[in-house]
């Protein structure tokens, strides 16, 4: 497993982060866990991803599946996979095995964090659950990430995001109406809830840096979505009205607050389209002057009540008039004018060509072992005193089990090649 | 319910300039114990006047999007334009520990309330350790600063709404319906709003853990459109790994091939994401066991085929081609749950196929899943006191064992006004 490329450290640190001196024993994967210790990575935190080598880290499905890097395949080419770990160490334990065991307990004593998003009970069942975490290091921070979360009726059942959306009321919040409904067409929730667990890390780790005291988080990715649509939550709680109704959910058009038009129209060209938010009524007398056409002077369209009360024939003037029109000139124009208006970006476009995520540095070009260099994803933030950085691309299977058993916690390397030998890393 | 008696931001305090931009993060902070105060202009925040509001009336105490964004918060009202005001919002921020705000750029630093002039300096020189000016002692050297704008401090700040960042930053692209002359769709809840407040958030949090060894505040610049361009998902990695375009389709995740629905009507006209159907023989020994158990078995035209997929370790969905009985199988247990569907609610067909093992959730609506029985047991829906009304709200979003999140209802209008007056 172990190369001989790889006896050591072999990538440049980068500055210390704000996290530095943090270290997380790191057993998450997929999005909604591997996104939330990437965060921490880029921000300077140790973070150790713990994989089986009896089944190659497959349990992380997105190892070793598309979108692979470019030729190459196999499970250090998945491109999601890559993208979720980069900046982070790679170590291997078959926990089946009692020394393993061994050197998992020497981790966790050396650790401040324990992260993980397996099933719920996983932990339980691997004989590190929450008291045997707290057995080895009694201030421990352990963050659990799961669909249903760790109790209640649904504990058992499983969920990714796709589910995690659907269940939670995000899916049917987006769409148009008297169609199916159109939901998330990604795992929004792997994002959002790796971000939750991210912010429970470090508000639990702040806690325990001014305190002394440890906790565990139970995050149910479910709950966290529950809490993102929080006004038409209330709108039933309080006024007693669904979402569930007539007419509903028009995500396009903007209920809360009432803003018309608001809408995605489209544009010359295939597959082509702008957004455009007029927000209110000097919006819309901004909008009137940029169109200049004899519709746009009508004076039902003078008050967000008469836009609102004829929003449909509103709509089909303006889709009328940004059909004829390429969507970036509609944008500049509206834009200009002080009006909201965006094209709607293909991930080609946005990526490589819009080039204000290429100024913000949002693509980074980082090492990998197997690959070579790949492009992943930064941060959306900049930090004026402990900038992020990532350095290396994700780790291959096991290679830092040198560094991490060698020179973290102390074996030695006989010990470790006969570990290797006998695949209990 | 009372208030824990610790919480992880305890003694933190963040000033909250008024925005929808901004407002989640400081909800995030304020129910996790911060003291968080929102900073109103006269007349009171915008998100005062959005609907809908309690009881339909326009009211800026009734507006439901205040309430839901603002809880746990404190409210002054202070006239940033005003020598009286911008003298409020510098004494507040001399006694804070984080300012967050979105405000349109240039407007603070024109009104001489900018990080640059309000937080320590950048990287201070030799020069200036050696003549410290009174500007300076005024400074708050331990000040975190966290600037939302559409893409950063240093980029245009174009007119822009939800809508539009999440069109141009990527997410509108992946989201809608297979048939490709309807538009692409918005997802709902102003999430693009909400993305930027989660990144703001974590990395507050990570200079509040620098902070606490190197005595320093720094200033955090997030950009909107680049939060958005950060939550798209296969989006991105298709195009950065293979330089190949997703295309959307209806419910489901946008890849550059045309691939299976996974959503189902149920009999009750709710729906069901299915998840992926069985592909293991002990799931499809599941499902076949739960149609018996319905009475099904004879009226199911799939029973047959179920039968054969018990045999199978594990169908390999990536090379239907080469295996046509595999594929039938595979379908059969497809079209099985879609059997039931036109037969269940959506309902009971989600617990009964979790039950069995099999990955799929219901397609609930917001108030529904506040309702449902599993997110009542771990105590999701929280109650909140409106002066001696208790007020439904989602609660937590997660669950800490020792410190946990509560959440006090959002301030009337300069309800803590006496906080000026220190």
């Amino acid at each position: 497993m172990i190369g001989p490329d790889h006896r050591s450290p072999v990538w440049p640190k980068p500055e210390p982060g704000a996290l530095a001196g943090i270290r997380i024993c790191d057993f998450t994967g997929q999005l909604a866990g591997a996104g939330a210790t990437k965060i921490l990575a880029a921000l300077g935190a140790e973070v150790i991803r713990i994989e089986d080598p009896v089944r190659q880290g497959r349990w992380d499905i997105l190892r070793g599946t598309q979108p692979f890097v470019g030729e190459h395949r196999g499970i250090e080419a998945g491109g999601s996979y890559n993208n979720h770990n980069a900046g982070k160490l790679g170590i291997t334990l078959n926990l089946r095995d009692e020394r393993a065991k061994d050197l998992l307990r020497d981790l966790i004593a050396a650790s401040d964090a324990v992260t993980e998003n397996f099933a719920a009970g996983v932990m339980e069942r691997l004989g590190i659950g929450y008291e045997a975490q707290r057995q080895i290091k009694p201030d421990i921070v352990y963050v659990s990430n799961c669909g249903f979360g760790a109790d209640g009726p649904y504990a058992s059942f499983r969920s990714w995001g796709p589910i995690a959306q659907a269940v939670s009321g995000l899916t049917f919040q987006s769409g148009l109406p008297d169609l199916p409904p159109a939901g998330w067409g990604y795992s929004f929730m792997d994002h959002t809830g790796a971000y939750y667990m991210a912010i429970a890390i470090l508000m639990a780790l702040y806690h325990r840096k001014r305190t002394g005291e440890g906790q565990w988080v139970d995050l149910a990715c479910i709950e966290a979505a529950g809490t993102l649509h929080g006004a038409a939550s209330l709108d039933f709680t309080v006024n007693g009205r669904p979402a569930r109704r007539s007419g509903m959910p028009n995500s396009n058009r903007s209920q809360s607050p009432a803003m018309a038009p608001h809408g995605i129209f489209a544009c010359e060209g295939s597959d082509e389209w702008v957004a455009i938010a007029v927000r209110d009524d000097e919006d819309w007398q901004r909008f009137a002057d940029e169109v200049g056409e004899p519709w746009a002077g009508d004076e039902r369209w003078r008050r967000l009540a008469g836009r609102l009360a004829y929003e449909d024939e509103l709509e089909r003037l303006i889709g009328g008039g940004t059909a004829k029109h390429d969507k970036h000139t509609v944008r500049r124009r509206l834009v200009e004018a002080g009006v909201p208006a965006a094209p709607v970006l293909r991930p080609s476009e946005r990526i490589d060509s819009d080039p204000r995520t290429k100024d913000w540095g949002l693509w980074v070009t980082v090492p990998h072992s197997a690959v070579g260099d790949t492009r992943v994803e930064g941060l959306p933030v900049r930090l004026s005193e402990t900038d992020w950085a990532i350095g290396r691309g994700a780790a291959c299977l096991g290679e830092d089990n040198q560094y991490v058993f060698g020179d973290v916690l102390g074996r030695s390397h006989d010990e470790i090649a006969e570990l290797e030998a006998a695949g209990v890393i | 319910m009372a208030p824990p008696n610790r919480r992880p931001l305890d003694g933190i305090r963040v000033i909250e300039l008024t925005s929808e931009r901004c407002a989640l993060a400081g909800k995030l902070l304020a129910d996790m114990g911060a003291d968080v105060i929102v900073v109103e202009p006269p007349g009171g925040s915008p998100m005062r006047a959005y609907e809908p509001f309690a009881g339909d009336e326009p009211d800026r105490e009734q507006a439901l999007w205040w309430w839901h964004y603002n809880t746990s918060k404190r409210s002054v009202v202070a006239d940033l334009d005003q020598t009286d005001g911008a003298d409020d919002f510098r004494r507040l921020v001399s006694t804070s520990d984080v300012v967050i705000e979105a405000e349109p750029l240039g407007r603070l630093a024109a009104l001489g309330l900018d990080w640059s002039q309000l937080g320590r300096a950048a990287p201070s020189t030799t020069a200036d350790a050696a003549r410290p000016s009174a500007e300076a002692s005024r400074r708050n050297e331990r000040l975190i600063w966290v600037s939302i704008t559409h893409n950063g401090r240093e980029r245009p700040d174009p007119p822009a709404t939800d809508l539009t960042v999440l069109a141009e930053g990527g997410p509108a692209w992946s989201c809608g319906y297979d048939d490709h002359t309807v538009p692409p769709v918005r997802g709902g809840g102003n999430q693009g709003l909400q993305m930027a407040c989660h990144y703001a958030v974590a990395t507050l949090m990570a200079a509040l853990w620098w902070r606490e060894d190197s005595g320093r505040g720094q200033l955090i610049d997030v950009s909107m459109l680049a939060a958005a361009n950060l939550t798209c998902e296969f989006a991105t990695y298709f195009w950065l790994n293979q330089q190949v375009d997703v295309q959307r389709q209806t419910g489901r995740h946008a890849l550059p091939q045309i691939s299976d629905p996974t959503q189902v009507r149920c009999a009750d006209g709710r729906w069901l994401n299915t998840g992926v159907p069985p592909r293991r023989g002990p799931e499809f020994a599941a499902l076949a066991g739960w149609v018996d158990e319905l009475g099904l078995t004879d009226e199911c035209p799939y029973s047959e085929l179920l039968k054969l997929g018990e045999e199978y370790e594990q169908i390999d969905i990536l090379h239907l081609d080469a295996d046509p009985l595999g594929a039938e199988v595979f379908g059969a247990g497809r079209d099985t749950v879609n059997f039931l569907a036109e037969r269940l609610g959506a309902h009971e067909l989600f617990v009964g196929l979790q039950s069995i093992g099999l990955a799929c959730g219901i397609v609930y609506s917001p108030e529904e899943m506040l309702a449902d029985q599993h997110f009542e047991a771990r105590g999701f829906p929280v109650e909140i006191d409106h002066d001696g009304t208790p007020v439904t709200y989602p609660g937590a979003p997660y669950k800490f064992s020792a410190t946990p999140w509560h959440a006090t209802r959002a301030p009337r209008l300069g309800e803590h006004q006496d906080l000026l007056a220190d």
